[in-house]
Parts: C-alpha cells; sequence; structure tokens
C-alpha cells in the first residue's frame, strides 16, 4: 500500500472540533479539514480545505514520517459595528496528520493553495533500478 | 470500487450537518452553512465554500430573500490515477435566506476569497425608517 493513511479516523465529520488550540492565547477552535487523497504514478497528492486560509498561513511539517498540514483563518476586517446576526458555522483553525509511508520522498514535499485548498504533493522515491554488472571476461 | 454519486454524497452531508448544526432550538441547516452580519443599513451574509470559482456560484436577491446556487465539481481523475480519499462534497445546492430588511439588489457586491465568500447587502433606501418630524402647531 502506498497510502498516506490518516492518523485520524476516517469518518470524522467536516469540522469537528480536533483539539483545543492550546499554544495561542486566541481560544480558537482547530478543526480537521476535508481530505481527498489520490495518487498518481509519481506522487501521491493530498488536496485538504481550508477555508479563509491564506499561502502565509499554512504551515507544513514533517517529523519522522507523520506530515501535519495547518493554517491559521484569517477572519478578515467586518465594519464597525456589524454584529452576528445569525450564526451557523464556526471559524477556526485547521490541523490534521497524516502517516507517510516509506514511498514518499520527504526532500520532495511541494505544496500550494488555491481557493481554500491545500495541495500537498508528496513525490515517491524512484524505484530503484537494477544495477547491471558486466562480467569481464579475461 | 464504489462508484460515485454526488447527490446521494450531498444528502448524506447535509444529513450529518443537520447534525451537526442542530441547535437547542432544533434549527435545521442546509448547504452551505452560513453566517449573518449585520449593521443598520447592511447585511454581510458568509460562506465557506473552498474549491468554488465564482463562475460556479450564483447569487439572486429579490425583495428580503437572497438566493445562493452553484455548483461544487468533483475533480475529474486520469486513467493513471487511483483514488484513495474522498471527503471533499460536491454536487449543486441551493439556499435562500431572508434578510432583515428588502435589498437593495443594484448595489450588492460578493466577494470569494480564499474559498470563503462574503456578499454584501446594503438596505433598500425606500425601506430605511425615515424620521419624521412632528412639528408644534
Amino acid at each position: 500500500m502506498t497510502e498516506a493513511t490518516p492518523t485520524t479516523p476516517a469518518n470524522t465529520e467536516l469540522k469537528t472540533p480536533e483539539v483545543q488550540s492550546a499554544e495561542s492565547p486566541r481560544a480558537r477552535r482547530v478543526f480537521m479539514p476535508r481530505a481527498d487523497i489520490y495518487e498518481t504514478p509519481e506522487a501521491i497528492v493530498v488536496l485538504a480545505e481550508m477555508p479563509g486560509v491564506d499561502e502565509k498561513r499554512v504551515d507544513i511539517t514533517v517529523e519522522k514520517n507523520i506530515l501535519t498540514l495547518s493554517g491559521r483563518v484569517d477572519p478578515g476586517p467586518l465594519p464597525h459595528g456589524a454584529r452576528l446576526a445569525y450564526e451557523e458555522y464556526e471559524i477556526g483553525d485547521y490541523r490534521r496528520s497524516f502517516t507517510l509511508t516509506d514511498q514518499v520522498d520527504k526532500e520532495r514535499i511541494e505544496a500550494s493553495l488555491k481557493q481554500g485548498v491545500l495541495k500537498v504533493t508528496l513525490s515517491k522515491i524512484a524505484p530503484a533500478q537494477p544495477k547491471k554488472i558486466s562480467v569481464k571476461v579475461n | 470500487m464504489v462508484t460515485w454519486d454526488p447527490i446521494r454524497e450531498l444528502e448524506r452531508f447535509q444529513h450529518e450537518l443537520d447534525h451537526l448544526f442542530t441547535g437547542p432550538s432544533g434549527t435545521v441547516h442546509q448547504y452551505p452553512s452560513v453566517n449573518v452580519w449585520t449593521t443598520e443599513n447592511e447585511a454581510y451574509l458568509t460562506a465557506e465554500l473552498p474549491g468554488m470559482e465564482a463562475s460556479d456560484l450564483d447569487i439572486s436577491v429579490l425583495g428580503q430573500k437572497v438566493t445562493l446556487s452553484g455548483k461544487r465539481q468533483p475533480r475529474e481523475m486520469n486513467e493513471n490515477e487511483r483514488l484513495h480519499r474522498r471527503e471533499r462534497l460536491s454536487g449543486t445546492f441551493t439556499r435562500t435566506l431572508q434578510m432583515p430588511f428588502r435589498v437593495d439588489a443594484e448595489k450588492v457586491a460578493a466577494q470569494l476569497e480564499n474559498g470563503v465568500l462574503t456578499v454584501t447587502l446594503p438596505r433598500a433606501e425606500d425601506d430605511k425608517p425615515k424620521k419624521i418630524s412632528i412639528q408644534i402647531a
């Protein structure tokens, strides 16, 4: 299997609070982003939804074989004096970890962000080429 | 391989959301979830729509009602690709919300930034309360 296995349960619902943000004084909730994962011949690609996050507010870390994607939301300015009249969703940061297999080249991980969707491309280690050893005949 | 059924998935998601957003009052919400901010003469509607392009989204205004509709397109898979996990939603949606006042449809502005939609809805001029001065005879 070449899958990047999420360390969190598969059936976790959208915007399920993962943990309370411990390191920051802003008591903002942390949500697990919804993600798609697919594999191409060269790479494993993760698409994670982080609405409200721009490229400056994304952190991607690899520690041992754990890939962690996190994003801090910028709620943006609202006009002075506006009050929340109706609320259906909460704003929060995002964090999710995946376990990488040995097939992933940890030195070649690329990421981009578009319309609140983080795309992480995990290149696979090229399969070892059989080495041909020629036998010299004396 | 289970075939991907966007409509069914959306229904499943709505079911999830129904449970997730059922408040103490028992209110049930639809997709997408929205927040509404207001001042005296403006309302701001926000919704999280990651990955959506403005061209896949329609906003219409009639009187006090604002309708959001759109289509979330699933990513096309290439032949040599293999899907491991699909949690992101796709399908079509329509949602109508009532604002606290009549909206000037001509002045509505919408912005889609980092997957968050913000619709600015100004109150119609003729809906604004008028101050009537009382003349003393």
